[in-house]
């Protein structure tokens, strides 16, 4: 500290002069990249959406986007929350609904898109939107083909009054899936594997009963 | 004119005033900022599992590096010795700002596997190394040179990791598969472990070779 005493003090005029003067040009790059990127990233990321919609409702050609509020689905604006995605074929049939749900993974949070088949009262496709689980072991509940079947029919039928789902979904250890609503574990993912059973059980156990309920508002628009 | 060099002490240059390619092939070479001076080792171990993420890494790193170089050796009279580490990190930040937008802009997936080491950017020892050392006492020319040499060697060590780890650990090499499907992957080679083991190994690999140039 004896260095303070010896070396002339700086006019502290010059050092704020500094660190305005690059702060103010700093921001000013920044919002400028952000402005010249954001229309460019939102719609990478839209298409990453609809791509991601395409893969968990298969045979759809078209999907309109609904929130859900005042208990009842309406088509939704931008800015919206608890959206849901649905699904129509090419005479504007409804295929299914694509939801997002989410849960703690080993690693992090795990973010997935899955599709329900309202007709067939099954899950029938599953996409991982965010992960960070391990690569080479938690992340194969991305490639794993037999963890991936799981989710081809996926059974959540709902109970006599259309209030509860008849059977919740659950995780079960690998190789042991025996009824329709079971998802097989992945050996050296049993966490990860884990997490998307629960999250799935718990989100469906949430929306599928709406949904079912509420089934006529995606058709009526459906048909339009 | 006190040129602050981490060079290795068997270096046989000679010491006068070194030319703009001087401080371009250093860099890549006989301070490599990996295999020499082993700085900012973090992004280093952690995302180089695969050729792809290495490549994209090291590119983030060097563009970052180049324009703190350029933006810090404008502005070196400018600014006064009490704030310089406070400006150079104002900076640097920037930059990597900047570049986590444009890598989202390019590719929503890249940004996905490179996570949050694109932010962690801004404490990599290398750029604020360069920018205290190097681009703070030179001029523009020199401090661009500077800037390109230890980004393309940066760019080359983390490819030579990425390369290897991938090859060994998920049996292929930008995304193409290498062996027949029997290949059982090393996994080990894709997890943090790997990483220490691939460094290590091309250390070894590094100063074997330097040793023998010194020697011959």
């Amino acid at each position: 500290m004896s260095e303070a005493a010896t070396i002339p003090k700086t006019n502290s005029f010059h050092m704020i002069r500094a660190m305005a003067g690059i702060g103010a040009l700093c921001g000013l790059l920044i919002v400028l990249t952000f402005e010249g990127s954001k229309p460019r990233i939102e719609r990478l990321r839209k298409e990453a959406l609809q791509q991601a919609l395409f893969k968990v409702l298969p045979g759809i050609s078209e999907t309109k986007t609904y929130t859900f509020r005042d208990g009842a689905f309406h088509p939704a604006n931008d800015g919206e929350e608890n959206l849901v995605y649905a699904g129509y074929d090419d005479t504007g049939n409804l295929q299914g609904i694509a939801l997002e749900a989410s849960g703690q993974g080993y690693a992090d949070v795990i973010r997935i898109l899955y599709g329900y088949d309202v007709e067939n009262q099954q899950i029938v496709g599953f996409h991982v939107l965010e992960s960070k689980e391990t690569p080479g072991l938690g992340d194969k509940i991305e490639k794993d083909e037999n963890f991936l079947q799981n989710f081809q029919a996926l059974d959540v039928s709902l109970s006599g009054d259309y209030q509860d789902l008849k059977n919740t979904i659950v995780p079960v250890k690998s190789g042991t899936k025996s009824n329709p609503w079971e998802v097989d574990g992945i050996t050296g993912a049993t966490i990860s594997s884990r997490a998307i059973g629960n999250i799935l059980g718990s989100s469906t156990l949430q929306w599928v009963p709406l949904i079912y309920q509420q089934k006529s508002d995606f058709e009526q628009d459906g048909n339009e | 004119m006190s040129k602050m060099e981490m060079s290795s002490p068997k270096t046989n240059m000679t010491q006068k005033d070194p030319s703009n390619t001087d401080e371009f092939i250093k860099g890549l070479w006989r301070d490599n900022p990996v295999f020499v001076q082993v700085l900012g080792m973090c992004p280093v171990l952690a995302v180089s599992n695969t050729a792809v993420n290495a490549l994209a890494m090291g590119l983030a790193t060097a563009f970052v590096l180049l324009m703190s170089n350029i933006l810090v050796s404008l502005l070196r009279n400018f600014i006064p010795k009490e704030v310089r580490i406070a400006s150079y990190i104002l900076i640097i930040a920037t930059f990597v700002t900047i570049t986590d937008y444009a890598i989202q802009a390019i590719s929503v997936e890249l940004h996905k596997s490179l996570g949050a080491f694109i932010s962690l950017i801004v404490v990599n020892c290398l750029i604020l190394s360069r920018a205290e050392a190097f681009a703070s006492k030179n001029t523009l020319l020199k401090s661009i040179m500077d800037a390109l040499g230890m980004g393309l060697g940066f760019v080359f060590a983390l490819f030579c990791l990425g390369a290897v780890r991938e090859i060994l650990g998920s049996g292929s090499f930008f995304g193409f598969e290498l062996f027949p499907s029997n290949f059982q992957d090393w996994v080990v080679m894709i997890l943090p472990a790997g990483g220490f083991f691939t460094l290590a190994a091309w250390l070894l690999i590094f100063n074997l070779a330097k040793r023998k140039e010194a020697g011959s």
